[in-house]
């Protein structure tokens, strides 16, 4: 049974379509009218509003903590500055990827984890003998994330923290709508975002302060079908869909190591001391078995693939999560695509998935299985580069340098 | 004068007017590898999808405002998401009464069937049925769009071949579709759609698709073959009526310049073409307005047939019966532009506040009485003084178009006649009557309209032809009626962009498949002079 969030009587309020779905032992929102097209153009065009309190949060306190972190994850975490935070993944003594997400500087020797499984036990396990104190927020602090192109100028109003000058993946602890919190600029959508953390207590207020703000500019509350297709849009992948958590795999074969899961570029093999690098060093020498890939279907032949059945291209409103095989020119099959969406912004049908090394390169042509009918059928889809979109107002901070002595 | 242009060098191909339609021809040609230039009048280009800021901080998409048949094999081709096209699609359809709530057609079937089901649960019921009827007949259509237009008097294989997969096609509509299919070319459109629904104030805003850019009324005859063209939109390659360009309409005119720019092509703005040069019976290049003369070997016009034929080439230069057909092609605009700059937003008095209702268009057509009796002062060249009136709202789809918490309204109107009974001249001194009239009605439906309009901006037909040069104003650059469509536009026998000037090719809205935004006159004239090695 699925508890609720802090802020279930607004987003309950807001909602006419009674999708609720359950994300980490939370009710989680789908969608709050019949459909998410209006969420999704909100995220792109203006703004929504999504609760993230279902993440999984640490509160890493201590004189060891960042030496403790730098350990469990692949980031060197002794390095990550006041006002910053940094993405990476975690992986187990095989270096088969565990799960990823984010990294907050909070204060000296203190920190706040996020990610999409807990990992208490596994933290505890691994600290053993060091200074350090480790604390599950995920009941005690609420999370919102803000995204889209107007959510600066919405949260502007309601914070003195100084959002010209944060950067992508800067943090800055003050006043939400009155109450204290903290506000990184991060996200899951690849566009301009914030995401505010908070206590429980405050939850609502902040909510109906976001809400009013949000106003002049034609914010949407949003649920989770909207942010899905947008994550594929960015081309971030999903744990539990695109890899899976080498914990919960009952073959080898389900786990991938950090390359193999397109989290490669959070790696850095030359640092030494943390869990998973000797296999990695292994894996460097023979390469990975398998490659992440973005890839882009075919339009036109698809869309001949539905004439030769007398029907109009039909394209589901959410994206699609359910794996299908993905085959090499030569008809072997060579891999699988685990997400994929229409992306209303681009016009392109788009797809992750992993396939074997040797067919991973920008460029490759392969064919995806696609069902018309009730008739298994082929498209031609072809590896492209991820993220699939990524807009300047992404990265781009107005006072990007402040003037010295300012 | 000074030659501009080379002669050893000449463009491959000038391209008349930076229209949607001239800009996608020259991106078609500049990929083709063609040496392209694209000469405008205006200071920007878009001509028909333009968007301005007349009054600082708020931008009109001065003419059109929604997007509906935008080609998406044009879309890939030119690699327009790249160069910014962003379209969202619009979310229902409001049409408010005076006294209640009115209806909201909705994108979702359940929402929308129990909002029918007010008015009748009969029609209710038929609504779907209807919307499953129109899409397999605007599939049978779809190809004749997508193609250039086959000639019935032709005996070329080609055509032939084309005509039969036609007729192949309709044998597959099944006798009641093929009847169906008849009975859309030949009825008014409120005929045609009482044979399926009751209800008048869900007939009426249907009609209305009808009579878009047309001197017809929503009981006149052929107004329901119209209808179909609204479920032949595609957004996202389902067939979903309209959606609303990021940007305004202009933004889909910049990316498809951007696009051409990227391509090679070049594009000149201010500078107005007067004649199309001709020596020998060819289109030799083109003389501007201030008397320079730029060479090409081939000549695109992107503006309508009447100004191309009748102006930059002259009747000297064409035959006879050509020149008498192009005489009787029927330009007559019959709508015209009302935008507002507002310092809230309107709320409409039955249903208020922001919500999806306002997030598509609010059609005024309370009733078919209603359409008629404003066709009816139309008739006798006045304007409506209580006009069908199609509103959209970007600043609530778009909040770039409008400072934070203000709105733009856009408000196209019919009837406006070109023809207007003190002469087409005379319509700068009615005009703030008309928009007067405009603003007036739509206050019925939103009683505070009025204290917030910021700035208006109204267009006559007599001011879309002045400002964006078009003849007589005629939104689709002559009517979509049936007797100027598919084979027979602009006139019959020349329905695939050649012209009976060697070198000069017809580009715009004035061409097989027709008007609105759509790029691909553009872009067949462009596969056509390919193909026959033209340029
Ligand atoms: C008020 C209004 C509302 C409309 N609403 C919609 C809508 O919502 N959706 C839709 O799909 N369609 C709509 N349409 C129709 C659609 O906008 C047009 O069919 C389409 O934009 C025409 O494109 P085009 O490129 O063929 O021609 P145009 O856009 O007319 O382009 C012709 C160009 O030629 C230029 N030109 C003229 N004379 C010269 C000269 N002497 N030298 C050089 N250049 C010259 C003009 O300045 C102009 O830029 C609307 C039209 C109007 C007028």
């Amino acid at each position: 049974m699925p508890r609720t969030t802090p802020f279930h009587s607004r987003t309950s309020a807001l909602m006419e379509s009674m999708a609720w779905k359950e994300w980490a032992g939370y009710a989680a929102a789908c969608n709050f009218d019949a459909h998410s097209e209006r969420e999704y153009f909100a995220i792109r065009q203006s703004a929504g509003l999504l609760d993230v309190t279902p993440l999984y949060k640490y509160d890493v306190t201590g004189p060891d903590a960042a030496s403790f972190l730098s350990r469990v994850w692949t980031r060197d975490i002794t390095k990550l500055k006041p006002g910053r935070v940094v993405y990476g993944c975690m992986c187990d003594g095989d270096g088969k990827v565990l799960d990823d997400g984010t990294i907050t500087y909070l204060g000296e020797d203190a920190f706040r984890v996020t990610s999409s499984e807990p990992w208490l036990g596994w933290y505890s396990r691994h600290s053993r003998g060091m200074d350090v104190e480790i604390e599950d927020s995920t009941d005690r602090i609420s999370a919102l994330a803000l995204q889209g192109p107007c959510s600066r100028d919405i949260l502007r109003e309601l914070t003195d923290c100084d959002l010209d000058s944060m950067r992508f993946f800067g943090t800055a602890a003050g006043k939400i709508a009155g109450a204290d919190g903290r506000i990184t600029r991060t996200g899951y959508t690849g566009d301009l975002g914030y995401e505010l953390w908070m206590h429980n207590a405050d939850a609502e207020r902040v909510y109906d302060a976001l809400l009013e703000a949000g106003k002049p500019y034609n914010m949407e509350p949003i649920g989770l079908d909207a942010l899905d297709v947008s994550r594929i849009e960015a081309g971030f992948v999903l744990q539990g869909i695109d890899y899976i958590c080498a914990q919960r795999c009952l073959i080898e074969a389900r786990k991938s190591t950090p390359e193999e899961a397109g989290l490669g570029w959070t790696v850095n093999l030359d640092r030494e001391g943390w869990i998973g690098r000797d296999a990695l060093l292994r894996e460097r020498e023979v390469g990975p078995k398998w490659g992440l890939v973005g890839l882009e279907l075919d339009w036109a032949e698809l869309e001949e693939l539905y004439d030769q059945y007398n029907l109009p291209p039909h394209l589901a409103p959410v994206a699609c999560r359910s794996a299908v095989p993905v085959y090499s020119s030569g008809r072997s099959q060579v891999g699988q695509v685990t997400s994929s969406t229409w992306s209303p912004t681009l016009k392109k049908y788009l797809a992750l998935g992993q396939v074997y090394a040797q067919h991973a390169k920008v460029g490759t042509k392969l064919k995806v299985e696609y069902t018309v009918e009730f008739e298994r059928r082929t498209v031609t889809a072809t590896v492209v580069k991820r993220p699939f979109f990524d807009p300047e107002r992404k990265t781009f901070t107005p006072n990007a340098q402040p003037k010295e002595g300012a | 004068m000074a030659a501009l242009g080379s002669s050893q060098n000449p463009y491959d191909a000038i391209v008349v007017g930076g229209g949607h339609n001239g800009l996608t021809a020259a991106a078609y040609l500049a990929r083709a590898g063609k040496k392209v230039l694209v000469l405008e009048r205006r200071h920007l280009v878009g001509g028909a999808a333009v968007t301005e800021e007349k009054y600082p901080g708020f931008k009109y998409s001065v003419c059109s405002y929604v997007v509906s048949l935008l080609r998406p094999w044009i879309i890939r081709d030119l690699n327009l998401t790249q160069h910014g096209l962003r379209l969202v699609p619009l979310e229902c359809s409001y049409t408010p009464q005076p006294d209640d709530a009115g209806l909201c057609r909705w994108a979702d079937p359940d929402k929308n069937r129990r909002e029918i089901q007010r008015l009748s649960r009969k029609d209710a019921d038929n609504y779907p049925e209807f919307g499953k009827l129109m899409g397999k007949l605007a599939r049978f259509a779809k190809p004749f769009i997508d193609e250039v237009a086959p000639d019935p008097t032709s005996l070329s294989p080609s055509d032939l071949w084309q005509l039969k997969k036609a007729g192949d096609r309709f044998k597959e509509l099944g006798d009641d579709l093929a009847a169906l299919q008849f009975k859309l070319t030949t009825m008014g459109g409120v005929d045609f759609l009482r044979e399926f629904f009751e209800s008048d104030q869900l007939i009426a805003p249907m009609s209305c698709s009808g009579i878009i850019g047309t001197m017809l009324g929503v009981n006149s005859p052929g107004t329901a073959y119209v209808l179909l063209h609204h479920y032949m939109g595609e957004i996202d390659g389902s067939s979903r009526a309209w959606g609303f360009p990021i940007g305004g309409t202009g933004a889909v005119s910049e990316a498809i310049a951007s696009s051409a720019r990227s391509f090679g092509a070049e594009i000149r703005c201010e500078a107005p073409i007067a004649k199309v040069r001709i020596a020998h019976g060819e289109a030799t290049g083109v003389i501007l307005e201030n008397g320079d003369e730029i060479a090409s070997r081939t000549v695109v016009s992107g503006c309508d047939p009447s100004l191309t034929f009748l102006r930059f080439v002259g009747e000297e230069h064409l035959p006879t019966d050509f020149a008498t057909s192009l005489k009787r092609y029927k330009d007559r605009g019959s709508s015209g532009k009302v935008n507002l700059a507002l310092d809230r937003f309107p709320e409409f008095k039955h249903r208020p506040g922001i919500g999806p209702h306002v997030m598509g268009d609010v059609a005024i057509a309370p009733s078919t009485d209603y359409l008629e009796t404003a066709y009816d002062e139309a008739k006798y060249g006045t304007f409506s003084s209580r006009p069908f009136i199609n509103v959209v709202f970007p600043s609530v789809l778009d909040p770039g178009m409008a400072p934070p918490g203000k709105h733009v309204m856009s408000c196209f109107v019919q009837y406006a006649p070109y023809d207007i009974a003190t002469g087409p001249e005379t319509w700068p001194e009615h005009r703030e009557a008309f928009g007067d009239a405009v603003v007036d009605t739509l206050a019925e439906y939103m009683p505070t309209l009025k204290e917030d309009i910021l700035h208006r901006q109204v267009l006559s037909p007599w001011d879309i032809q002045e400002e964006i040069g078009i003849t007589e104003g005629n939104i689709f650059h002559g009517e979509l009626g049936l007797e100027q469509l598919l084979f027979q536009r602009p006139t019959a026998g020349w329905a695939r962009y050649k012209t009976p000037v060697r070198g000069l090719w017809l580009g715009s809205s004035g061409a097989h498949p027709g008007g609105g935004i759509m790029g691909s006159p553009g872009a067949m004239a462009v596969q056509e002079m390919l193909r026959l090695g033209a340029v």
